[in-house]
């Protein structure tokens, strides 16, 4: 079969693509080299939903940021992801950082963003009592917010789904071919897969796609952000994103009220040589402390429970995103060096590419066919009681609790596992289970449990996220015992 | 459909001090449910296989699941009433002083159950990697030792061929053995400080019987792995500070923390239960009570044991507490307990005089020989014990006719 679409990674960029091409008879197909979707840059990313003030007014950055942030709430209504519209502040502590953030202000109001207010520091307290009193000022964005980047991707990716998009995960591209009007695309297991037109949205590997392709030679440099995750108990949770004045290559280190109901102090910025160094280090900590705990009363390093690392795909010789047709392959759209908005700007993203594909003379007929929607995922620890009674009629399995910090039940697990997300990790993006201060501790053997026998997958066949990521060595009695 | 129970005392936990307690308050005529998570009693003791448990209580050496099994025998005949895989979501305060616990099963969906007394068994849940911040990647491999434990004794499945175990915890000390008797090459264990964090005893039977290193006062610096965990870093400390340039790595598979274990509080906090910093649990009296009437806390969900025996023990004395207090005998404990020197904390913090109280103690101090001693208000000596091989693995108790007055408890070494 030839695929009208083959869109190439399904994080952020590409499972917006392939949602919006959800919308039209197009036959497409959404390849991923890992396992499940948002397993890549997407899956370690700050979750927030920006304010459209960072980026200058004329790059695509803003262009796209500032068109994808009034589109969140639509999209949460159809695809149920978890996403609040908090807000942001954006604080100075010095005269100097007054002046940043004045001109941070005017280019959000440059950019269209009508509803900045500024803030003196009486306001920013106000706003914000968990702020420190040194602040001097700043603004305030109400239109920011926090979401869950991977449940997103997920919903975005199943809703394509659902609406005909084809899926291909394990399927890492190496090579493609332009010919006779359809690309060969080879993936690492030797599988062909045809399509008329390719989209580029392999994150940190764009470059090498782009390259396996035979189109532009350029190179995604890994920038690596650290992110510490402190306990829902933790004073130091802010009611609204707390940024600071940001510098030259990132926004700077934040206090994120994460909208899992965590606090999240980070990221870092600085560019790797390797695309695969995720590690994170004792000098990060200890900078980002450094960096936050002026800002924002109550931060402890004993309160954290996990922290990561991301690595954002930055061109370095161009500090906006490359959304292009190639122009030296055809039929062939880039979408590479999304970094920071590129959550955020997403949606924007997915309509942006749909249309240079119509450009380069993709046919978009809009689907007649009624959409199927999306049921929200189940949520029994937001229900109440009388509520939960009710649905345990249907259900029993959600007034079985698993994760007793996340507070989730065993319906939530088996959904999951329905909705093909069959590693541990996929597990935890999908529901939320492990993500809290015993860090899966304590329910970790009994998901395991459940992802068998809902799979169908032999238990010491699991993965954490796919691949070589073996969670077990086998059952017991399988190695041999060597005595002393 | 929401089903409502009353009952007199809930018990939070089927381990062994919900167990213990439970058995009490039946005995003391409470009707007394019991409320546990898993499908079966015993909690932690269900997958703790060795031997080692009972001494104390049962007057033999018993197993985890031996021990589990008589306790919840005691409770059972005593006509003690269960409630297996249930959870506990919330507990509400009423303006009568009772309280109504929503709890939610499988197999009654949503029971709201009032009660006069709750009794906290909630036991401890163990430090991991995350808490630790221990720098590196995110490969699988990376586990608790209870999980590892539970995997292996409760599931049956090995977690990897080749292991290093950070921190000298009982539990990871018990799984260093565990885990070579099932073919795992244990490659050491790497402790932090300069001595080791578990029982003597487990040092001899666990590391010492397999030949496993131990690598004292090293801190882990790395963990590496892109899928799955290929070895790990461990620093030698110098003046409090890794060393990093006499890094030694270690070729692994498998990472196991055992490196502390914290009372699960969860509950408590929305009542509004003090918790006290050095224990991690709640501040109580000698009757086991919060500052919250009505909440009791008992086992390792008030301060971590090291030995079940005692978490039994405490668990009883506080249900006798609670059979008290519901009966309007219980004493009014109005008198402080103060630590002073090399002592982590004290519980019960308050008493009432005229009682045989147990005070439970953590050393901070390692030494073969120290003197504790009981000192009131005016500073002088009420009482003095000689304790022989102190160190902060082994908790101290001690038995004291309480006196009507503040007490200060003060640990020295006898060199």
């Amino acid at each position: 079969m030839i695929y009208d679409v083959a869109i190439i990674g399904a994080g952020a960029s590409g499972g917006s693509t392939a949602y919006q091409l959800s919308h039209y008879n197009v036959n497409a197909i959404l390849l991923e080299k890992c396992c499940d979707a948002s397993f890549g840059v997407s899956k370690a990313n700050s979750g927030i939903v920006h304010g459209g003030f960072h980026h200058p007014t004329t790059s695509l950055k803003a262009k796209l940021e500032v068109e994808s942030i009034k589109k969140f709430d639509a999209l949460k209504a159809e695809l149920h992801f978890p996403f609040d519209r908090c807000g942001i502040l954006v604080a100075a502590f010095s005269e100097e950082e007054l002046d940043v953030c004045r001109k941070l202000f005017e280019q959000g109001k440059a950019n269209g963003i009508s509803n900045l207010v500024w803030c003196s520091k009486e306001d920013m307290l106000r706003r914000e009592p968990k702020l420190n009193s040194h602040v001097t000022g700043g603004f305030f964005a109400p239109d920011g917010g926090v979401i869950e980047p991977y449940a997103y991707v997920q919903r975005l990716v199943e809703s394509a789904s659902a609406n005909g998009v084809a899926l291909g995960f394990n399927s890492k591209v190496v090579k493609g071919e332009f010919a006779d009007g359809v690309w060969n695309l080879t993936d690492e297991q030797g599988s062909i897969i045809q399509a008329r037109y390719v989209v580029n949205a392999a994150g940190l590997y764009a470059d090498k796609v782009s390259e396996a392709c035979g189109a532009e030679k350029f190179t995604i440099s890994p920038r690596k952000g650290e992110e510490y995750l402190l306990d829902r108990e933790s004073p130091a949770r802010p009611n609204h994103v707390v940024f600071p004045v940001p510098s030259k290559h990132s926004k700077g280190v934040l206090v994120i009220p994460t909208v899992g109901g965590t606090t999240m102090i980070g990221p870092t910025a600085d560019v790797v040589e390797e695309k695969t160094d995720d590690y994170t280090t004792a000098e990060n900590f200890s900078r980002i402390l450094k960096l936050v705990e002026p800002m924002v009363s109550g931060i402890s390093a004993r309160d954290v429970i996990t922290s990561f690392s991301g690595l954002r795909p930055v061109i370095l010789e161009q500090e906006d995103f490359y959304i292009a047709p190639s122009e030296k392959v055809a039929n062939f759209i880039q979408v590479a060096g999304i970094q920071s908005p590129g959550l955020t700007a997403s949606p924007a993203i997915g309509e942006y590419v749909t249309r240079l594909l119509a450009e380069a003379g993709l046919k978009l007929e809009k689907r007649t066919a009624p959409r199927v929607t999306l049921s929200p995922a189940i949520e029994a620890r937001k229900l109440a009681a009388t509520e939960l009674a009710q649905l345990h009629a249907e259900n029993p399995a959600v007034t079985d609790w698993v994760c007793r910090c996340e507070k989730i039940s065993e319906a939530e697990i088996v959904e999951a596992v329905r909705h093909g997300h069959t590693t541990l990790d996929g597990v935890k993006f999908y529901t939320r289970s492990g993500m809290g201060r015993c860090q899966g501790g304590f329910c970790s053997a009994r998901i395991m449990r459940i992802i068998a026998r809902e799979s169908g997958i032999p238990l010491e066949e699991l993965t954490k996220r796919g691949g070589n990521s073996y969670l077990l060595a086998g059952k017991l009695g399988s190695l041999e015992v060597k005595g002393n | 459909m929401i089903e409502y129970i009353k009952r007199d005392v809930a018990v939070i936990g089927a381990g062994a001090a919900g167990l213990f307690a439970a058995a009490e308050t039946m005995k003391g005529g409470c009707s007394t449910i019991v409320i546990d998570r898993e499908q079966r009693a015993g909690g932690i003791l269900n997958q703790c296989i060795h031997n080692g448990f009972g001494l104390h209580c049962f007057k033999e050496e018993l197993t985890g699941p031996e021990f589990a099994a008589k306790a919840f025998e005691l409770a059972r005949s005593a006509d003690a009433e269960f409630r297996f895989g249930t959870t506990v979501r919330s507990i509400k305060r009423n303006d009568d002083g009772t309280f109504t616990l929503e709890m939610l099963s499988r197999a009654h969906g949503v029971t709201l159950l009032d009660c006069k007394a709750v009794i906290m068994a909630v036991g401890c849940r163990e430090r991991n990697r995350g808490n630790l911040a221990v720098p590196g990647r995110r490969p699988a491999g990376v586990w608790t030792a209870g999980t590892a434990q539970k995997l292996l004794n409760i599931e049956g499945v090995i977690p990897g061929k080749s292991a290093v175990i950070v921190g000298s915890g009982d539990i990871g000390l018990i799984m260093a053995r565990r885990m070579s008797w099932c073919g795992v090459k244990v490659q050491a264990v790497i402790e932090i400080m300069p001595r080791p964090s578990g029982l003597v005893r487990n040092i001899a039977q666990c590391l010492d019987d397999f030949n496993i290193p131990l690598h004292l006062s090293h801190q882990v610096v790395n963990i590496h792995g892109t899928e799955h965990v290929t070895g790990v870093d461990a620093a030698p400390l110098v003046d409090g500070k890794p060393d990093m340039e006499n890094i030694k790595h270690f070729d692994c598979d498998t990472i196991l923390f055992s490196v502390g274990l914290v009372p699960s509080n969860e509950l408590m906090l929305p009542l509004g239960v003090e918790i006290d910093p050095n224990t991690g649990g709640a501040k109580v009296d000698s009757n086991g009570e919060t500052n919250v009437p009505g909440i009791f806390v008992a086992g390792n969900a008030l301060h971590v044991h090291d030995l079940v025996d005692f978490v039994a023990e405490e668990a009883a004395e506080t249900a006798h507490a609670v059979v008290r207090k519901l009966n309007g005998t219980a004493p009014c404990p109005r008198y402080a307990a103060n630590t002073r020197n090399n002592l982590r904390y004290v519980a019960p913090l308050k008493f009432a005089s005229g009682e045989k109280i147990h005070f439970r103690f953590r050393p901070t101090i390692t030494c073969e020989k120290a003197i504790l001693t009981a000192c009131d208000a005016g500073g002088n000596e009420i009482k003095r014990w000689t304790k022989m091989f102190v160190c902060p693995a082994e908790m101290i108790q001690i038995e004291l006719d309480a006196p009507g007055s503040d007490i200060t408890f003060n640990l020295e070494e006898v060199k």
